[in-house]
């Protein structure tokens, strides 16, 4: 599983990184949460928006193993064993491995919580099987 | 504190400092936040007969409890004044982003006081605040100087900049932020322009804390899916506040040439769908908003992009002028939002100059050689700048339709459409009793926003002048405003249907403070009176004379459309105001009694 997101359908309203926020550290503040919403204004028009594919690289290079599967298949850091190393951050190719240590004294990614699919209001964001829409 | 960010920034733009107090838990507890805060600092410290464009006049910034929280629309601020297009109460509120960010910035409110020598912007990034020389910004239209900053800065910083408009000090010049969110109504633009502020550019990474988290996510979480479970979802969002042009044009309610009918012979090629499909590629929401009503068009032949129009630009700058062309009238709007000044003020002033040229009051020689027919598209663009650098003609009505026709005379003060100096927004009232009278009491000028009644007119009977409106109203005026209190949106309350009881838990699990609607309510109520007595404290002889709206809704009846012939009876209009000064405890002037003060517990802030 993983969590996809139609462009088009964004507004920006960035409710999905408040919700991100509560979900990862309790705490109200959109700048500690997992996806990256880039508006393109004046022109063209759009909201860029970047999620976790749950591709697994970030885990691949982390040396504490602080970056674990859950049941489900996603991909979470383990805040406790996380060292701030920052290897896995230039290892993720939709950058949304965080690491701002003046947030937080640990990395952070999308848990697959779908805490942000259920407050947008516009469907942008959705989870679905990975295998299931990449065919 | 809880569900705050806890600190109010000082700006003393004459001697160029910048302090932080603590927010006060009494004034979080009484006023609450938004424009609770607004008139709660404007009463207080603004001192009496202060010129609304001079140094002792503040511009008062607020958040609420509920901005940049899990709750749908939590990005609502309020820019609190006092009015240079009416000397009275001005209260705009803003979508966007900006409110939510002075939050994670840890601040509730921001208070502009002084004048600056020289043009400035104020820095907010967390706790580095600066006052920054602006002088290469001054001049400069409103999306170069966010797309300037924005690239400067990056996207998280949030920015609101005045243009040219407020600059000049055009009495209906407004705020604008994230390329097309206002604060628009009053001339806060204008006090803005005063105190030589070109934009606030604020970014924070705090967490705003809250009373009970587990409780807070809950409600918070039970409000979204109210939203979304919602049967209006999906319409509302895909045409937004333009989904009631049609219904407005059906029932006589769409303003059109001036406000001398409600129906647009054209109407149909600005209705919602034919905007969505002609010029809309995205939908641009506020902060939080699981219904955004933002659209964002593509205008291929004006070759811009713009946000909206949404439905008061498309009645004022549309049919008001008797423009069809919604092409036309995003790019009238474009030009507004880019040279500062209110699309709904401006069209209400165009319309009137139109119709002034056209019974001869006015000619081309008055017009700057313009030819002002209704439906001339040109002209309204060269008006628009006109008015912005308060040039020429554009110099006359960048007054507002009040000082306007007074100077002019020639019986056009009869059809100038507003009240207490504010022009009337995009609600024909010839034949809707609840909805004139809301216009006729708002407390900011003819506003819709406070009190949108015309829906309840037509439901029991428009022509219809019964204590019942009347309660309807008021309860919509003490209810509805409380959004602006809050730091959030009506609208997923008044167009999603959602429960309002939703609100209560989320706002108790966020303050810890017990709250319910009747206890929210009566502070609607009393900031409702409390504006009323600032308007009485800042004008000589201010009553009933006040409140009453163009003579138009009196006097002329449409000669086309969904209510032609039909007009309200002036009799109607004083029996409308005594049942309405009877419900609220005022006097038959239309002010309230000192026992009406004392029973709302107001005694001691307006002492």
């Amino acid at each position: 599983m993983r969590l996809y997101v139609d462009n088009s359908k964004c507004s920006g309203c960035n409710a999905c990184r408040v919700a991100c926020s509560l979900n990862l550290f309790s705490e109200n503040n959109p700048k500690k949460s997992a996806l990256v919403i880039e508006p393109q204004f004046p022109a063209p028009g759009v909201y860029n928006v970047k999620v976790c594919t749950q591709c697994g690289d970030c885990a691949a290079v982390c040396p504490t193993e602080a970056i674990k599967q859950d049941g489900q298949g996603a991909y979470y850091v383990d805040f406790a064993e996380c060292n701030l190393c920052e290897a896995c951050v230039p290892e993720c190719p939709e950058e949304v491995m965080f690491v701002r240590s003046k947030l937080a004294d640990t990395a952070w990614k999308c848990n697959l919580c779908g805490d942000c699919v259920a407050v947008c209001g516009t469907s942008a964001l959705w989870i679905a099987e990975i295998e299931a829409v990449a065919a | 504190m809880n569900g705050y960010g806890g600190r109010i920034l000082r700006v003393n733009l004459t001697n160029g400092t910048v302090t932080k107090e603590p927010t006060s838990p009494d004034v979080a507890r009484n006023f609450i936040g938004g424009r609770g805060f607004g008139i709660y600092f404007l009463l207080k410290e603004v001192p009496k007969g202060a010129d609304p464009l001079g140094p002792e006049n503040k511009l008062i910034i607020s958040s609420g409890p509920i901005s940049g929280m899990m709750i749908p629309g939590g990005g609502k601020c309020d820019w609190t004044t006092k009015a240079p297009l009416t000397g009275g109460y001005a209260s705009a509120s803003m979508g966007g982003h900006f409110t939510a960010e002075m939050r994670y910035a840890g601040l509730d409110s921001i208070i502009l006081e002084g004048i600056s020598p020289k043009p400035v912007y104020l820095f907010i990034d967390d706790d580095k605040i600066e006052l920054r020389d602006a002088s290469d910004l001054w001049g400069k239209a409103t999306f170069t100087v966010e797309k300037q900053f924005k690239e400067k800065l990056g996207e998280e910083f949030q920015v609101a900049v005045i243009g040219v408009g407020g600059e000049n000090l055009v009495p209906y010049a407004c705020i604008n932020h994230d390329y097309g969110r206002q604060a628009g109504r009053g001339g806060v633009g204008a006090v803005m322009g005063s105190k030589k502020v070109k934009a606030i550019v604020v970014h924070g990474t705090k967490s705003i804390p809250v009373a009970d988290m587990d409780a807070y996510r809950k409600a918070g979480m039970a409000l979204y899916k109210a939203c979304k479970d919602s049967e209006g979802l999906k319409d509302w969002t895909r045409y937004g506040t333009t989904i009631v042009v049609s219904w407005c044009d059906e029932v006589g309610a769409l303003p059109t040439r001036n406000f001398s009918a409600g129906s647009f012979e054209d109407g149909k090629n600005l209705y919602g769908p034919v905007m969505r499909e002609k010029i809309v590629i995205t939908d641009k929401g506020c902060f939080g908003c699981p219904s955004p009503c933002g659209k964002y068009s593509r205008n291929k032949k004006y070759n811009s992009y713009v946000e909206g129009p949404e439905y008061e630009t498309i009645g004022m700058m549309g049919s008001n002028l008797g423009i069809d062309d919604i092409e036309a009238v995003a790019q009238a709007n474009l030009l507004c939002d880019d040279l500062g000044i209110d699309t709904i003020s401006a069209g209400n002033a165009i319309g009137w100059a139109m119709e002034c040229y056209e019974k001869g009051i006015f000619t081309k020689k008055d017009t700057d050689g313009l030819d002002l027919k209704f439906g001339n598209v040109e002209a309204t663009f060269t008006l628009i700048e006109k008015i912005a650098r308060r040039e020429g003609f554009g110099a006359l009505l960048s007054e507002g339709v009040k000082r306007a026709s007074k100077k002019v005379g020639k019986g056009s003060e009869k059809f100038a459409i507003q009240v207490k100096g504010m022009e009337q927004s995009a609600y024909a009232t010839h034949n809707a009793t609840a909805m004139l009278l809301a216009y006729m009491t708002c407390d900011v000028g003819a506003h819709h926003n406070r009190a949108w009644a015309i829906t309840y007119d037509l439901q029991v009977g428009r022509e219809k002048v019964v204590p019942e409106k009347v309660a309807r109203v008021i309860w919509l005026q003490n209810f509805r405003p409380m959004f602006d209190v809050l730091g959030g949106c009506r609208l997923q309350w008044v167009e999603l249907g959602i429960d309002r009881d939703l609100y209560v838990p989320a706002l108790e699990a966020i303050t810890g403070i017990q709250r319910s609607w009747e206890d929210l309510d009566k502070v609607g109520e009393r900031i409702w009176n409390l504006t009323r007595l600032f308007w009485a404290r800042e004008n000589e002889g201010f009553g009933r004379a006040w409140d009453m709206p163009s003579p138009r809704f009196y006097e002329e009846a449409p000669k086309s459309g969904a209510t032609k012939g039909q007009i309200t009876k002036l009799e109607d209009i004083n029996r409308l105001l005594d049942m309405y000064y009877e419900q609220r405890g005022w006097t038959s002037d239309g002010l309230p009694k000192p026992e009406t003060i004392e029973s709302l517990g107001l005694k001691a802030v307006v002492a």
